[in-house]
């Protein structure tokens, strides 16, 4: 690397919060015009390093020396960075939904003539810059009306507004189906081979590290512990690097399960069908069928806007939809369930796949947080029993290894991983037959993976019936017993595991409706 | 957390208090405000702030905000807030008085039916609320204009009131039963006993339970603190009752009995009942409470008709204290409420808040309009620095917050 010209280097950075040590003597060194991937588990301290470049935590509340494009950065807000060309893309993405496109691009850097907006240019030269990022898109689109996807797009626009020379971009896919993550990740290569820019991408999906990174910095506990150059000729080791994330070998991403001899039939849904909530002519799950057995583990396979979601939450209570029908059984009985809470009585848990907007109440703690959706069994008219509350939720923070001081920190404290098992215990404390599990590891590291994965396992051995929406098909395929393929609403197909290959599965992902029906 | 057992206990004791008021700095912080200006304005006034009788006249004339805040609290946690219940005071005190004064009804029988007209009205604001989706504030709007008008239409001028009885509420205390022990009322003391020994048993029992279900219980050094300050508070209070009060009677007044059971009930519900989880779980995040099979909407409902019935009382002590209904009663009294609870740390989007908290920022707000008035300050004075206090206190809370 020293034979290279270097854009950014970072040295000795320690963060300390308190008594805790964020980071400690941190190294990272970004080369001009690369794609530099920054990896490490939920908690690692990749966002920490980035908070500090970008100047969120001011110069003097860290140590360590910043260097960029050659000079001594001591920056103390985003705006000092941002005037040197570093702009950051945060997970959740920073748009005004109720705005237009153009708007959004030109947010706090307004092109304006003595305060007034010339409206001829903005379109223009947002309009440009859509052509730059490949959006074609009107830029008077209000930005709540295009996808997350299109978003994102929205937001590397925002950014090569600003004359950026380093794009940092954290966890940019995680929202994103295949097909956009895809594009997205072109587009930093294009910034990269013509117009130079050099990109930092912190993401978990290791893939894209494999697809997209000439360089990677593995961060672990708050400290560098190695970098790992890719070439043509060196495709990256994908085993090291998980090796060097988690700092102990995983031999495999998926616990070794081998699958319950499926019981009585726990969950049918017959010609299930949910229109839009808004819309009610449209169509968003079509006849669909579907069942769970007892120790069964069922995938739910699809793309973004497949309807998977919509599937689950409106079986659980009409949480989702308008103009629903068709019929559900459980245990055999057919059941009728108007409301969550009917649902839950049924004994049906549905753990969402957005645990911080629909999931968890940030404000509270673990156990205020784990028991809510059992009350009534923790109480004796209508007066909640602490120990019973504080046994049970304290019973789950052990099983589930919830790294936390006590039960009763705030579950906003938590990594992504820990916040995930919490929503977990939630459901598996209302002591249900059928979990649904939406989207159980999004966002969350490799490590913590792979315990969420072991609590499936041990579900489905305790005899639930559980089914596992999720966008990675790896997952699926590693850990189910049997994968429903869902496209356009519409159940494609329903299969065993010995039928199980990415490839087969996205051709019933895929699906054109009309084939289909 | 296998490593903190192993560590000496009385170290881990140490770091444990230290940590544990600095976990609740937030709380503490608001009491501790609250001390110093207590102190400040007995200094200020000459000791006369802290006067038996001057002690009695800050609870009675301050119960009305505290009665009001609790429901609101309440209220605000669950993301709403209540406009109405100013005009809701000058209204059902207004059902109230006429009812006395016109219809000849017995002064108890007209307290019910002041109490079922607040249940009424909560209904009716939790109806728009929660059934037709109407948000809270422009509902309670409406109210406070709707209440206003009607309390206006009703009383006309004033109606005064002539139960002795009924303006007893505001007035008179406890029946000296026990006798008077030298200077001292003597249910007073015993009752200030009782509360000693109720506020150490439920502290001593908490720390038994928790322990009981192998948990790691509050430094004792902390609970015994806690015991050690709170017996000082109640003694010094009770020292303040007991010899409080005129040549006919003294001790303890009866609008501190009925705002302490208020206080007692409402901090129970809202802390140890499943209701009182659902306004939080509502206030928190309202989507996840949804997906927890949470009926917010009868949450909503039942926050204000609580409110309602809250206004209710509110308004019969404020009538009995005037002694006379006015369709001016009660004017901005919902700014009381709402100040007192942003004061006593509820935050404005919802989702945090407690009883004990608002009742403090009650109190802040009481000694600063009690202290200032002995001193002879001009009442538009008062409203100003009032102001200012509310502003300050909620500054230094979000900047604590920025903080840490």
């Amino acid at each position: 690397m020293s034979d290279n010209d270097t854009i950014l280097t970072m040295e000795n950075i320690t963060k300390t919060f308190g008594p805790v040590k964020a980071l400690t003597n941190v190294n990272l060194e970004v080369g001009r015009g690369e794609i530099h991937a920054i990896c490490g588990e939920n908690g690692a301290g990749k966002s920490t390093l980035m908070n500090v470049l970008s100047g969120v935590y001011p110069y003097g509340s860290y140590s360590g020396r910043i260097t960029f494009d050659g000079k001594e950065c001591k920056y103390h807000t985003i705006n000092d960075s941002e005037a040197d060309g570093i702009v950051i893309i945060h997970q959740e993405l920073a748009l005004s939904p109720f705005l237009s496109i153009a708007e959004n691009i030109f947010i706090g850097n307004e092109r304006a003539k003595g305060g007034v907006i010339d409206w001829d240019e903005t379109r223009a030269e947002a309009k440009k810059l859509l052509d730059r990022v490949g959006l074609p898109e009107d830029p008077d689109t209000k930005v709540m009306d295009i996808g997350v996807g299109k978003q994102q797009l929205v937001e590397i626009a925002k950014a090569l507004s600003k004359d950026v020379k380093l794009l940092i971009l954290d966890e940019p896919t995680a929202a994103l189906n295949d097909e956009d993550s895809a594009h997205l990740l072109d587009l930093v290569r294009q910034l990269r081979d013509k117009q130079g820019v050099t990109s930092i991408i912190i993401t978990h999906k290791l893939n894209e590290v494999a697809a997209i990174a000439d360089t990677v910095t593995i961060i672990r506990d708050g400290s560098t512990v190695g970098v790992m150059y890719v070439t043509p000729e060196t495709p990256l080791d994908q085993e090291e690097l998980i090796r060097k994330m988690v700092g102990r070998p995983l031999h495999n991403l998926y616990p070794d399960h081998p699958s319950n001899k499926p019981g009585a039939e726990f969950l049918r849904v017959e010609d299930w069908t949910v229109h839009h909530p808004l819309d009610s002519e449209r169509v968003i799950v079509d006849h669909a069928n579907i069942n769970v057995h007892a120790g069964e583990i069922v995938g739910l396979a699809g793309l973004m806007g497949a309807g998977r979601t919509e599937m689950a939450m409106s079986i659980f209570g009409h949480s989702y939809g308008s103009n629903i029908s068709g019929k559900v059984f459980v245990k055999g009985k057919e059941v009728h369930l108007p409301n969550v809470q009917s649902a839950i009585d049924a004994g049906l848990a549905y753990a969402t796949e957005d645990r911080k907007g629909n999931g968890l109440n940030l404000l509270q703690n673990i156990r205020e947080n784990a028991s809510l959706a059992s009350l009534t069994k923790m109480s004796k008219y209508g007066v909640m029993d602490d120990n019973i509350e504080r046994k049970e939720v304290e019973q789950y923070r052990k099983d589930f290894n919830i790294k936390c001081h006590d039960i009763d920190v705030n579950v906003s404290t938590l990594s992504g991983g820990n916040q995930q098992k919490v929503l977990l215990a939630k459901w598996v404390i209302s002591q249900p037959d059928i979990l649904i599990l939406d989207e159980p590891t999004r966002g969350i590291d490799v490590g913590a993976k792979y315990e969420i994965y072991e609590i499936i396992d041990k579900l489905a051995d305790a005899g639930k019936a559980v089914i596992v929406i999720s966008s990675e098909l790896p997952e699926l395929i590693g850990i189910c017993d049997r994968i429903y393929t869902v496209s356009y609403g519409v159940v494609t197909d329903n299969v065993e595991k010995n039928g199980f290959t990415q490839e087969y599965l996205m051709k019933g992902m895929t699906k054109e409706r009309e084939v289909a029906a | 957390m296998s490593a903190a057992t192993a560590t000496p206990a009385k170290k881990e004791e140490k770091v444990g208090l230290l940590a544990t008021v600095a976990n609740n700095a937030r709380q503490y912080g608001i009491v501790g405000a609250l001390l110093v200006i207590v102190v400040a304005f007995q200094i200020l006034t000459g000791g006369v702030l802290l006067k038996p009788n001057s002690f009695v006249s800050l609870i009675q004339q301050n119960a009305y905000v505290i009665i009001l805040a609790i429901g609101m609290v309440m209220v605000i946690i669950a993301t709403h807030i209540d406009l109405s219940v100013g005009s809701l005071v000058a209204f059902i005190g207004g059902v109230c008085a006429l009812l006395m004064e016109r219809q000849g009804v017995n002064w108890m029988v007209a307290i019910l039916v002041a109490l079922i007209v607040g249940l009424i009205v909560g209904v009716w604001q939790g109806f728009w609320v929660a059934v037709v989706g109407i948000p809270g504030f422009i509902t309670t709007l409406a109210g406070m204009l709707i209440f206003r008008g009607l309390a206006t239409v009703i009383v006309g001028e004033s109606v005064p009131i002539t139960s002795l009885e009924f303006r007893g509420i505001a007035r008179n205390y406890l029946p000296n039963v026990l006798g008077w022990w030298g200077p001292f009322d003597g249910l007073t003391i015993v009752l200030g006993i009782l509360c000693i020994v109720a506020f150490a048993w439920s502290q001593l029992r908490k720390r038994a339970r928790v322990a009981k279900v192998g948990l790691v219980p509050e430094p004792m050094s902390l609970t015994i603190l806690k015991i050690v300050l709170a017996t000082i508070v109640i003694i010094f209070v009770t020292y303040l009752l007991a010899s409080s009060g005129n040549a006919d009677q003294g001790g303890t007044p009866i609008m501190l009995v009925i705002v302490g059971v208020l206080v007692f009930i409402n901090n129970f519900i809202l802390t140890k009942t499943v209701f009182g989880r659902h306004v939080y779980a509502v206030g928190g995040n309202r989507k996840a409470a949804i997906l927890s099979g949470i009926n917010t909407r009868r949450v909503d409902f039942l926050l204000f008709v609580h409110m309602g019935f809250l206004s209710a009382v509110a308004a019969v002590c404020m009538l009995s204290r005037l002694a006379s209904a006015t369709a001016q009663a009660g004017m901005e009294f919902e700014m009381d409420a709402i100040a007192a609870c942003f004061i006593g740390g509820t935050a404005v989007t919802g989702g945090i808040g407690t009883i004990p908290g608002a009742v403090v920022g009650a109190f802040v707000m009481g000694v600063i309009n009690q202290g200032l008035s002995i001193m002879g300050v001009d009442t538009a004075v008062v409203k100003t620095i009032k102001g200012l206090v509310l502003l300050l206190a909620v500054a230094v809370d979000i900047m604590s917050k920025k903080k840490s």
